[in-house]
C-alpha cells in the first residue's frame, strides 16, 4: 500500500490534511487514525467532518465518553468511534459496528480494534514532537498518491 | 369480555388524568451506568440505587459496562429492588420516566422501552427525560440548595462528558450559552493524569498531586481565555502537556516535575472555568445563583475560584453533592415532577411521551416545543 509522510508545522496543517482527505473519500471507507495524546487525531477527525458535511462550524465533540458520534454527510453516515476508554474489542459489536461499516468510520485509538481492524483502511498514525510539530504517516490504497500536498497554512 | 373492556379502559383513563399526587419511578441508562430511583411528588427520594461496574476499572480508565446487553440485564431486577427498598408496589405509583437522550443509543432504548413497557402495562403516562435537562434541574431537588435556586440562574456543567453553560430560565427554558468546542473538561483532567502516569478516575489523582507542585514552573496556554463568549477548548492544553512530556520520552517522569505539571494544568483549568463563568454570567445578569455541577465541582482548587467569582458578583454559589452530578436516576425523576408540574400548570397534563423515541442527540433548546414557550 502507498504511503505518504506528512510534515504539519501547526494545527492548520493537521485541519488541511483533514479536508483533503475527506475530498478523497468514498462511503464505506474505513479511516483508522492513531497516536499519542494530543497527536491532533481528534482535530484530524473535526476538520474532516466539516469538510465533509460543509458546515465549517459543525460541533464535533469529543467522542470519548459517548465511544461514538454519528454524522450524516454527503457520503451517507459517518461515525466517529473513540477507543480510548474501551476494553475489549467484543464491545464494539454492542456499539453498532456492524452496521457502522456499512458507512464511513472514523476510528481514533484504533490500534484497540485488534481483529476486527478493517482492511483496506486508510490508516494515519500522528506524532508530536516537543516543538509542537507533527508528522502524519499515512497509508493507504491509491488514493495516498493522489492525495495533493497540503496548501500553505498561517501558522500560529 | 365485552363487560371488562370499558371497565378497564375507563380505570386506565383515571390514572392517566390523577396520576400527579403519586410517586414517580425513574430510569437512567443514557451512558456506562443502570439507576433507578423512585420520588413522592414533592420530590422526596424513596428509594435509590445504581448498578455500577466502576469497581472493575480501578486501573486504565476503561469502562467495561458499555454494552446495552448490560442495561438489560440489570435494569428489571433494579426496578423490582428499588420498588422493595421503597415499600412500594407497582400499582403505587403515578408516572414512569426515562432518559431517553442524550447519550448512548444502546442504554437508552433499554432505559426508554423497559419505562414505556411498565407505564403502558401499569396505565400511567411516560414522561420522557433529557439528560442535560435533569442535569439542570438538579439543584431544584428539594434541600441541594438553600432557597431552591430559583428561576434564572447559570449552569456550568462540568464533568467527564459534559462542559457547557446553561441558563436554567424555566422548566423547558433553557439556554445554551457556551460549550466546549472539543474536549470536555473532566476528559481533560482523565487524559493529562494517564499522561502523567496516574490512576484514573484523573481529577482525583490530579488534584492530589498538584498538593506537592508549584503551578508556575510550566507556562501552559490558556485556551480562548478572555475571548467573547463563554466556550470552552481544552484540547490544546492537553497537547501542550504533551509537548511538555516529551523530552522525558519513555522514562520515568520525576515526581516533582509531575507535580508541577499537575499543578501548573490545574491552575489552567480553573482560571479558563473562571473566565468562562464570568463571561457567562455577563450574558445572564439577572441570574440568582451560580449553579456548578459535574465531577470537576469536586476539585477543590477550581472549586474555590469559582466560590469567588459567585462571591465578587454578590451571588450564592450552590454546587449538588456529587451523588446528583454523576449519572444517576433522582435527578431524572426530579425533572419529570418539575416537568409534570409545568405541564399541569398550563393546563396540559396528563400528558403521554410515549411516542418520543430515544435519541443519541437532543439540544437542550428543542426542549421549549414540549410546552410550545414563545420565547
Amino acid at each position: 500500500m502507498p504511503e505518504r509522510l506528512i510534515t504539519l508545522p501547526g494545527p492548520g496543517h493537521t485541519d488541511a490534511l483533514g479536508a483533503l482527505v475527506a475530498r478523497l473519500l468514498r462511503p464505506g471507507d474505513a479511516l483508522l487514525l492513531s497516536g499519542p495524546m494530543g497527536a491532533g487525531k481528534s482535530a484530524f477527525a473535526r476538520a474532516l467532518l466539516r469538510a465533509l458535511s460543509g458546515d465549517p462550524a459543525l460541533e464535533v465533540p469529543s467522542p470519548t465518553f459517548t465511544l461514538v458520534q454519528t454524522y450524516d454527510t454527503a457520503l451517507g453516515p459517518v461515525a466517529h468511534f473513540d477507543l480510548w476508554r474501551l476494553g475489549d474489542a467484543y464491545e464494539l459489536e454492542e456499539l453498532g459496528w456492524d452496521d457502522a461499516r456499512q458507512g464511513i468510520v472514523l476510528v481514533e485509538w484504533a490500534e484497540r480494534l485488534d481483529e476486527l481492524t478493517p482492511s483496506p483502511a486508510l490508516e494515519l498514525d500522528l506524532s508530536l514532537d516537543a516543538h509542537g510539530g507533527r508528522t502524519a504517516r499515512l497509508v493507504w490504497d491509491d488514493r495516498a498518491l493522489a492525495l495533493p500536498s497540503l496548501p500553505d497554512v498561517a501558522t500560529p | 369480555m365485552t363487560q371488562g373492556g370499558p371497565q378497564i379502559s375507563s380505570a386506565l383513563e383515571t390514572r392517566r388524568s390523577g396520576a400527579i399526587g403519586a410517586p414517580v419511578l425513574a430510569i437512567e441508562s443514557s451512558c456506562d451506568d443502570t439507576a433507578c430511583a423512585i420520588l413522592d411528588a414533592d420530590g422526596r427520594v424513596l428509594a435509590e440505587r445504581v448498578h455500577t461496574q466502576r469497581e472493575h476499572d480501578a486501573f486504565g480508565g476503561v469502562v467495561p459496562e458499555i454494552a446495552a446487553r448490560a442495561h438489560l440485564a440489570a435494569l428489571p431486577g433494579l426496578v423490582e429492588a428499588t420498588l422493595r427498598d421503597a415499600g412500594l408496589s407497582a400499582p403505587d405509583l403515578g408516572a414512569i420516566a426515562a432518559s431517553t437522550g442524550p447519550g448512548l443509543i444502546g442504554g437508552l432504548i433499554v432505559g426508554s422501552g423497559v419505562g414505556k413497557g411498565m407505564a403502558l402495562a401499569l396505565g400511567l403516562p411516560f414522561i420522557a427525560v433529557n439528560h442535560i435537562e435533569a442535569h439542570a434541574l438538579s439543584p431544584r431537588l428539594p434541600g441541594v440548595v438553600q432557597g431552591g435556586a430559583p428561576f434564572p440562574y447559570l449552569l456550568l456543567l462540568v464533568s467527564g462528558g459534559h462542559c457547557q453553560c446553561i441558563a436554567v430560565e424555566g422548566v423547558g427554558r433553557y439556554r445554551k450559552l457556551g460549550g466546549t468546542i472539543d474536549d470536555a473538561a473532566g476528559e481533560a483532567f482523565d487524559k493529562v493524569a494517564k499522561m502523567l502516569g496516574l490512576g484514573w478516575p484523573g481529577g482525583p489523582a490530579i488534584e492530589a498531586l498538584a498538593r506537592e507542585g508549584r503551578d508556575d514552573v510550566h507556562p501552559l496556554p490558556r485556551p480562548l481565555l478572555g475571548r467573547p463568549g463563554c466556550d470552552f477548548s481544552f484540547s490544546g492544553l492537553k497537547t501542550a502537556v504533551a509537548q511538555r512530556l516529551a523530552p522525558y520520552g519513555a522514562g520515568a517522569l520525576p515526581r516533582r516535575d509531575a507535580a508541577d505539571l499537575a499543578a501548573s494544568f490545574q491552575t489552567c483549568v480553573a482560571d479558563v472555568m473562571v473566565d468562562r463563568a464570568a463571561h457567562a454570567l455577563d450574558l445572564l445578569p439577572e441570574a440568582t445563583t451560580l449553579v456548578v455541577a459535574g465531577g470537576v465541582a469536586a476539585n477543590g482548587a477550581i472549586r474555590a475560584r469559582l466560590m469567588a467569582l459567585a462571591s465578587e458578583r454578590g451571588l450564592p454559589f450552590a454546587a449538588p453533592p456529587l451523588r446528583l452530578c454523576t449519572d444517576n436516576a433522582v435527578m431524572v425523576g426530579w425533572a419529570a415532577i418539575e416537568t409534570m408540574r409545568a405541564a399541569a400548570g398550563l393546563g396540559r397534563w396528563p400528558f403521554d411521551d410515549t411516542a418520543v423515541r430515544p435519541r443519541p442527540r437532543w439540544p437542550l433548546a428543542e426542549m421549549a416545543e414540549r410546552f410550545d414557550v414563545v420565547r
